[in-house]
C-alpha cells in the first residue's frame, strides 16, 4: 500500500529515513541541506518515536554522533551541505575503514551555480574518495526511494552509503508515493567484532583491506541497481550518460523517445557494464553531470584514446554552473524558442541585511572606528552578517570557511597588522570559531572579536543556535579575560557606547571580546506569529 | 494540459503562498506538477523565483526552458522583467505595479510600468489597492493569484478550496478576505482582457 505526498527533494530524504526506520537525525544547518532535518523535526511519526532531532554545534560532532547511533546498532541519517562535508571530512573517512553498525545513510546536499555557497564543490568526489557507494536521486520520488535503499545498502553491507543530491532537486517539490508505514527501528545491537572500530594501526590496515575487499561488490551493486539503467536508441552517432537530475534535463528535449541510445546513473561507483554496453554501440559520448566532471574525466581516461567524450572539459558545456534544459538543449544542437528579451539590462537585486536587523548598528559603530585605521583590517566568516561585505556597509574583507575570521584576524595580527578585528554569528562561533579564540588566547594575540549574537542560526532560517545563552561562558573558559568580555543590546541609541568600546578595545593589547546581543527580527516576528 | 508558471518577487513578499494554492488545485486535479522554489540567502531581500509546472502529462525537468512559459506571475513590477526570456511569444506577464524599493539604484517606477506597458501580453494591477478594497492590504498576493487565475487551466472551485485549506487556520473571516481578493483580481484581469 502506497500513498502519495507533495514533497521537495530534501523533504523526500526526511520522510525516507522515518520510513526506513532511523533513530535518529545528525545534522547542522545548510542551504541547500537544511530542510532534511526540519522535515523530520516536525514529523508526527518522528516526534511520536521521539527520534533524535536536534541540531549538533557542527557537521563533524553531528556525524560522529550519528556513528556513536549507528555503532549501538541502530539506523541514522546525517546531513549537510557540501562544504559541511569538509568540516566533517575526518570523520567521514575514517567510517569508511571502521564501516558502520546499524545502517547510516550521510546526505549531502551540493550547490552548483553558488546560490548560497562559497564554492561548488561535487561531493561524489568525497564518495569516491572514501570508496563508498553514492546515490544520486534523479528526481523527488527517487530521492524517498533512495532514502530507504541507501539505508539497506548501509547496513547490509557494513558501510555508510552517500545520497548526493543538487539545489534543483533539495528545493523543487512534486507528488512522490510513499510506504504506508515506518519500518520498526532497530533494536540496540553492538558491533560483532569489539576491534572494528579501534583504528590502532595493525587493525586499521585490516579494515582498510576490508573495504578494499569490498570494492567489487560495490561495482557488482552498482551493475544490478534498478536506478541505473540503459535506453535504446535508433541513432548510433551519439550516446548520452545522465547523472542524476540531468537525466530530466535530457528527456525534458525528447519528452517521448530519444533518438540516441541513454544510460542514467543513480548508483556509484560507476557501472562499467552498462557504460560498456552503451560505448560499444556510439560514436560519440556526451556526459551530462550536474557538478564537476567527474564521470567526464572517468570516462575520457588520461590518453583519451577511446571514443570521443564530451562534456564540461571540452566546451560542449560550461565547465562551472547548473545544468538547466536550455544548456543541454545547446549541448545537443537542439533548435529552441528564446523566449522574449529586454532591450535594456536591468538592475540587480542582491539580498541583503533585513530592515532593523542589529547587524546594521554594529556596522555603523564598526566602519565609524575603522575609519580611523584604513580599511582592509576586518575579517569576517559564513552568515547574514557575510552581507556587511556589500554595500552600503563594505565593512568585511573576507567570508572563507566557518570560524576562519577569528584565525584569520590571529594570523594578520602575528604579521604584525594592526588593529586586526574579526566579525563572526554566535552560531558559526560556536561552529567552529571557539578553537581559533583558543589559540589567540594562548599566544596573547592583538585581536578584537566582534561576536554579533543574534541568538538564531539566521541565514538559514532561524534555527536554535547552540551558543544560545553560553557566549560570555565559553570565551571566559577559553581564557578571554573578563575585562576584556563586554555584552550590549546592539541598537540605534547604543551606537555611541559601542564605539566607544571598540576604540577602548583596539587600544588594548590583547584579546578582547564584544558581543552586540539582540535577537534576529525574522526569528522574532516568526515567534510573534505562533 | 500543460502549464508553466515563472513566479517573481523579492524575498520575504511570500510568492510561495501564490505557489502553494496552485499546487494544491493541481493535485486535486490529478495533474502532475513540479515546483522549484528559491530558499537561502536571496530570501533576505534579493530577487526570489519559482518555477512551477503543472501538467498531465509526467513533467521531466524542474527547470522551466527558455522561451516556454505561459506565464510570468510577479508581485513586483521590476521583477516581471527579470524573467522574460523564459516567457513564450504568445505568453502573459501579470504583474503588480507597487515597487518593493529596497536597492539605491531602484529605477525610475513610471518607466519600469512602461516598459511593463510596451508588452505584447500583460495584465498590471496595483494589487495593494485592490487588497485594501477587499478589506485587507496584506491579501496582495491573493489578488495577484486571482489576476493569474484567468490564464491557468485550473477549476475555479479547485482554486477556492486551496485558498480556503491553506488559510483555514487563521479562521473564517481570514478565508472570506482572501477569497474576495482573489475575484477581486480575477474580475480586474477579465475586464482587461475584454477591452
Amino acid at each position: 500500500m502506497t500513498h502519495k505526498k507533495l514533497l521537495l527533494g530534501v523533504e523526500a530524504i526526511g520522510q525516507g529515513a522515518i520510513d526506513g526506520g532511523i533513530s535518529g537525525v545528525y545534522a547542522y544547518p545548510g542551504t541547500p541541506s537544511t530542510e532534511i532535518t526540519e522535515y523530520i523535526q516536525e514529523n508526527e511519526v518522528a516526534i511520536e518515536r521521539n527520534l533524535h532531532r536536534q541540531w549538533s554545534a557542527n557537521e563533524k560532532t553531528a556525524m560522529e554522533a550519528a556513528l556513536g547511533m549507528s555503532y549501538a546498532g541502530k539506523r541514522t541519517l546525517v546531513c549537510m551541505k557540501h562544504v559541511g562535508l569538509n568540516v566533517a571530512a575526518d570523520v567521514f573517512m575514517n567510517i569508511a575503514v571502521t564501516g558502520i553498525n546499524g545502517g547510516m545513510v550521510i546526505a549531502v546536499a551540493d550547490d552548483p551555480s553558488m546560490h548560497s555557497s562559497q564554492n561548488e564543490q561535487d561531493s561524489r568526489y568525497y564518495g569516491r574518495f572514501a570508496m563508498i557507494p553514492v546515490l544520486e536521486p534523479s528526481d523527488q520520488q527517487e530521492a524517498y526511494d533512495l532514502t530507504l535503499a541507501g539505508l539497506e545498502l548501509s547496513e547490509k553491507n557494513g558501510v555508510p552509503v552517500m545520497i548526493r543530491i543538487t539545489t534543483r532537486l533539495a528545493h523543487s517539490r512534486s507528488g512522490v508515493l510513499l510506504m504506508e508505514k515506518a519500518r520498526m527501528e532497530n533494536p540496540i545491537s553492538l558491533p560483532s567484532d569489539p576491534m572494528q572500530f579501534v583504528l590502532l594501526p595493525a587493525n586499521a590496515r585490516r579494515r582498510y583491506q576490508n573495504l578494499l575487499n569490498q570494492q567489487d561488490r560495490f561495482l557488482e551493486l552498482s551493475e544490478q541497481s534498478v536506478f541505473n539503467k540503459f535506453e535504446d536508441g535508433a541513432d548510433r552517432s551519439l550516446g548520452i550518460v545522465c547523472c542524476g537530475i540531468a537525466v530530466n534535463y535530457f528527456r525534458e528535449n525528447y519528452p517521448g523517445v530519444s533518438p540516441y541510445p541513454w544510460v542514467k546513473i543513480s548508483q556509484y561507483p560507476l557501472p562499467e557494464n552498462l557504460l560498456k554496453q552503451l560505448e560499444s554501440q556510439v560514436d560519440e559520448i556526451l556526459v551530462l553531470e550536474e557538478g564537476y566532471p567527474l564521470v567526464e574525466e572517468q570516462l575520457r581516461g588520461f590518453f583519451q584514446r577511446g571514443k570521443k567524450i564530451l562534456g564540461r572539459l571540452d566546451g560542449t558545456l560550461p565547465r562551472a554552473g547548473e545544468l538547466n534544459p536550455d544548456l543541454v538543449a545547446s549541448a545537443l544542437h537542439l533548435e529552441k524558442p528564446v523566449g522574449q528579451e529586454l532591450q535594456s539590462t536591468l538592475v540587480n537585486r542582491p539580498p541583503a541585511l533585513c530592515k532593523g536587523c542589529g547587524h546594521h548598528d554594529t556596522y555603523r559603530a564598526l566602519n565609524e572606528v575603522m575609519e580611523e585605521h584604513g580599511k582592509g583590517k576586518v575579517f569576517s566568516d559564513i552568515g547574514c552578517y557575510t552581507l556587511g561585505a556589500l554595500p552600503p556597509y563594505s565593512s568585511i574583507y573576507s567570508c572563507v570557511d566557518m570560524g576562519a575570521s577569528v584565525t584569520m584576524a590571529k594570523g594578520a595580527a602575528d604579521a604584525g597588522l594592526f588593529p586586526s578585528v574579526a566579525v563572526i554569528g554566535d552560531s558559526t562561533f560556536t561552529h567552529s570559531g571557539i578553537t581559533g579564540l583558543l589559540d589567540a588566547v594562548n599566544e596573547q594575540s592583538n585581536i578584537v572579536l566582534i561576536i554579533g549574537d543574534n541568538e538564531s542560526i539566521s541565514m538559514t532560517g532561524g534555527q536554535d543556535s547552540s551558543a544560545l545563552g553560553r557566549i560570555e561562558a565559553i570565551c571566559e573558559g577559553v581564557g578571554v579575560l573578563p575585562d576584556h568580555i563586554h555584552v550590549l543590546e546592539s541598537l540605534p541609541k547604543n551606537h555611541e557606547i559601542l564605539v566607544g568600546l571598540l576604540r577602548q578595545e583596539i587600544a588594548y593589547q590583547g584579546v578582547s571580546v564584544i558581543i552586540p546581543r539582540r535577537e534576529c527580527i525574522q526569528k522574532l516576528a516568526r515567534r510573534k506569529r505562533n | 494540459m500543460k502549464c508553466d508558471i515563472v513566479l517573481a518577487g523579492v524575498g520575504g513578499q511570500g510568492i510561495l503562498s501564490i505557489a502553494t494554492v496552485l499546487g494544491l488545485a493541481a493535485i486535486e486535479n490529478n495533474l502532475y506538477l513540479k515546483q522549484a522554489e528559491t530558499h537561502g540567502m536571496s530570501q533576505r531581500g534579493g530577487a526570489v523565483q519559482s518555477y512551477l509546472r503543472l501538467s498531465d502529462q509526467p513533467i521531466h525537468s524542474d527547470l522551466i526552458p527558455s522561451g516556454e512559459a505561459q506565464l510570468i506571475l510577479s508581485v513586483e513590477p521590476l521583477e516581471s522583467l527579470r524573467y522574460l526570456s523564459f516567457l513564450s511569444e504568445e505568453g502573459y506577464v501579470i504583474t503588480n505595479t507597487t515597487p518593493y524599493v529596497n536597492i539605491p539604484d531602484y529605477p525610475d517606477v513610471e518607466g519600469v510600468l512602461k516598459t511593463i506597458a510596451s508588452l505584447p501580453h500583460q495584465v498590471a494591477i496595483d494589487a495593494e489597492f485592490v487588497a485594501k478594497e477587499s478589506g485587507n492590504a496584506k491579501s496582495s498576493n491573493m489578488v495577484m493569484l486571482g489576476a493569474a487565475s484567468p490564464f491557468i487551466d485550473l477549476p475555479l472551485e479547485s482554486l477556492e478550496a486551496a485558498i480556503r485549506s491553506i488559510f483555514a487556520r487563521k479562521g473564517e473571516e481570514m478565508v472570506a478576505v482572501n477569497l474576495k481578493a482573489f475575484h477581486a483580481g480575477r474580475s480586474f484581469a477579465e475586464q482587461t482582457l475584454n477591452h
